[in-house]
């Protein structure tokens, strides 16, 4: 039986005071699993971006609890949740956000400076995950000189250079065509994803829902639905 | 940290643009503030170039007296009555003055004639041609080989001029440690050879040349001569009172110091402006930083790093070239009066330390509040 990796519970996010008031995330709460690929999915404004940013130790619930190996999330120091993005979580920005002054490798590399190894130690462990995302050749590349598909690669390669348990991926088609995201998620899923893993991708991209697990529907805040991936069952 | 110390030098320099431009905005401004304090100290320096090169340990003189330069003759009744004071191991008259000589090619030159006490020629140079026995011979000059000595035809030992209808003969070169202030070439002779040969007023003596018996000593002799109604320096005093006189009578100091402070609001205003471009540029990649994992004082180092290390590569580059254009200018123009002193040195990085932290200030404040959830929003 799979592991919790993450749980939860009934989450409140709310932005501006009086008129100006607008709830983001209206007491969601759901678990996730070690193994398995989560989606959440909804239109844009749904909030799920705001989810993520929540479950990720990003932005501060105004209520509700994010359990994390036993821990309260939102009860530690800010030092600490940092410490926990760094260790516990690794990010695919929607926008890649890789570094064009800095080469391939270097990029993969940040985590692990930002863990306080050495910089030649990094970068030798950085060529290992490009190697798993199967673009060491381009290592000495600055991300520029890169295709969009290559450029995700290198971002997934860092996120998961910190051997996260958690991985988080924003709308990770959302600059690629059909092809490059199908042939993106299926390697994620293959050479990503492990018993000690979960991953948790936001998107709207509804070609991508074959490789989910379990997809959790949001509209206006508010979850409406979990279903299982490919089945698509309510 | 050395790893994130190293990534924060990758993003500077590896953006070449903005790193030259912030190079350029610094390397001008330190460039500017060091040529400015430069050529004022080389002023300043030069404006007390009597007292440097004669070198006697107390100076006496009239209370109005601002710099060597200009002179208020002393009663020949004050060089007795300094001798008389308890701790003056002796004290001498100098002559100093300006005069018009008539060289062999009929062209008349400014000088400034040092005339040495004769019996011991207290406040001689050294001489680098000649012996300073021959200074007592007939018509004897010693001329000064400075920046100003070609004005005098590049006289050599032997050579002969016209002094108010006096023959005049050079008897030796003596080189000093600082060329006057005011372009024209310096000849030492003796003090009755000087009063021989230049109109003068009542009393002739410019200033009492005093030395010590011991630096305890010298507080007595100060109160001594204020008592005869006269000032007593130390060389340290005289030169601080000329270089005072110069900072404050003169509009030279305020002048020198605006110009400094625009060096420094367009070396701050450049590089700010770009420094503050390069941080807004690479917002989102803070951001994504902090997204990752940066603690906000790491962002905090990368900033305060990258601001101190182009402020400093600025610093020796603005240092560099400032002493460049001063070598450059001194060997065409040996009389241009600039030095780099170590004041100098020490304003100039002073100002870029401040440029630094009003830059990375700024850039400091924009990275903390950026939040990583701003990057998942796009």
């Amino acid at each position: 039986m799979a592991e919790l990796a993450m749980r939860a519970t009934e989450l409140v996010k709310w932005f501006g005071e009086g008129e100006t008031k607008t709830v983001a995330v209206h007491e969601i709460s759901f678990d996730a699993w070690f193994g398995e690929m989560l989606f959440i999915e909804g239109p844009s404004g749904s909030g799920k971006t705001t989810l993520l940013s929540l479950i990720s130790g990003i932005l501060r619930p105004n209520s509700g609890t994010v359990m994390v190996e036993g821990q309260d999330l939102w009860a530690m120091t800010s030092d600490r949740i940092a410490d926990f993005r760094l260790n516990k979580v690794g990010f695919v920005f929607q926008d890649y956000h890789l570094f064009p002054r800095l080469t391939t490798v270097e990029n993969v590399a940040i985590p692990l400076i930002l863990k306080r190894l050495d910089w030649n130690e990094s970068i030798n462990e950085a060529m290992k995950y490009l190697e798993i995302v199967g673009i060491k050749d381009r290592a000495l590349l600055p991300p520029v000189k890169l295709s969009g598909g290559e450029q995700q690669r290198v971002a997934i390669a860092r996120a998961i250079a910190s051997r996260p348990d958690i991985l988080i991926f924003d709308e990770p088609t959302a600059s690629l065509d059909g092809d490059t995201g199908r042939r993106i998620l299926e390697f994620v899923k293959k050479n990503i994803l492990n018993e000690k893993r979960c991953i948790i991708i936001v998107t709207h991209d509804s070609r991508i829902f074959e490789y989910a697990d379990r997809i959790i529907k949001m509209e206006d805040g508010r979850i409406t639905g979990i279903e299982q991936g490919g089945e698509r069952e309510e | 940290m050395k790893g994130i110390l190293k990534i924060a030098y990758k993003l500077l320099v590896n953006d070449k643009g903005k790193f030259a431009a912030l190079l350029v905005g610094i390397t001008f401004a330190v460039f500017l503030m060091v040529m400015m304090t430069s050529m004022f100290a080389g002023i300043l320096h030069r404006s007390s170039a009597t007292v440097l090169n004669v070198g006697a340990k107390v100076w006496v003189m009239d209370p109005a007296v601002n710099t060597p330069a200009n002179t208020i003759p002393l009663p020949d009744y004050v060089l007795d009555a300094v001798r008389s004071i308890n701790g003056v191991k002796y004290a001498v008259p100098l002559y100093s003055a300006g005069a018009l000589v008539k060289l062999r090619s009929g062209v008349y030159q400014s000088v400034t004639v040092i005339g040495l006490d004769d019996a011991s020629l207290y406040g001689r140079p050294e001489l680098i041609e000649g012996r300073i026995e021959d200074i007592y011979a007939e018509n004897a000059f010693v001329v000064v080989k400075d920046s100003e000595f070609p004005k005098l035809d590049n006289p050599r030992i032997g050579t002969e001029f016209e002094l108010n209808d006096h023959r005049g003969v050079i008897v030796g070169i003596a080189r000093v440690s600082t060329g006057s202030l005011f372009g024209v070439p310096t000849l030492y002779t003796t003090y009755n050879r000087a009063l021989q040969y230049i109109p003068s007023t009542r009393f002739t003596t410019a200033f009492i040349l005093i030395e010590p018996k011991s630096g305890d000593a010298v507080s007595n002799i100060k109160a001594q001569v204020a008592a005869l109604g006269y000032e007593a320096l130390t060389k340290k005093e005289f030169i601080q009172k000329t270089s005072n006189f110069y900072k404050y009578q003169t509009g030279i100091g305020t002048n020198v110091l605006i110009m400094t402070v625009i060096s420094f609001i367009v070396g701050l205003s450049i590089s700010g402006q770009t420094f503050y471009t390069f941080i807004l540029e690479n917002l989102d990649k803070f951001g994504a930083l902090k997204a990752i994992g940066a603690k906000g004082k790491e962002l905090v180092f990368m900033i305060l790093f990258q601001a101190t290390f182009t402020s400093l590569a600025g610093y020796g580059l603005g240092i560099g070239l400032a002493s460049l254009v001063i070598t450059v200018a001194k060997l065409r123009l040996p009389s241009y009066a600039a030095m780099i002193t170590y004041s100098s040195l020490g304003f100039a990085f002073v100002m870029v330390l401040i440029i630094a932290g009003i830059s990375s200030y700024i850039g400091v404040r924009k990275v903390l509040r950026i939040e990583p959830f701003d990057i998942f929003r796009g």
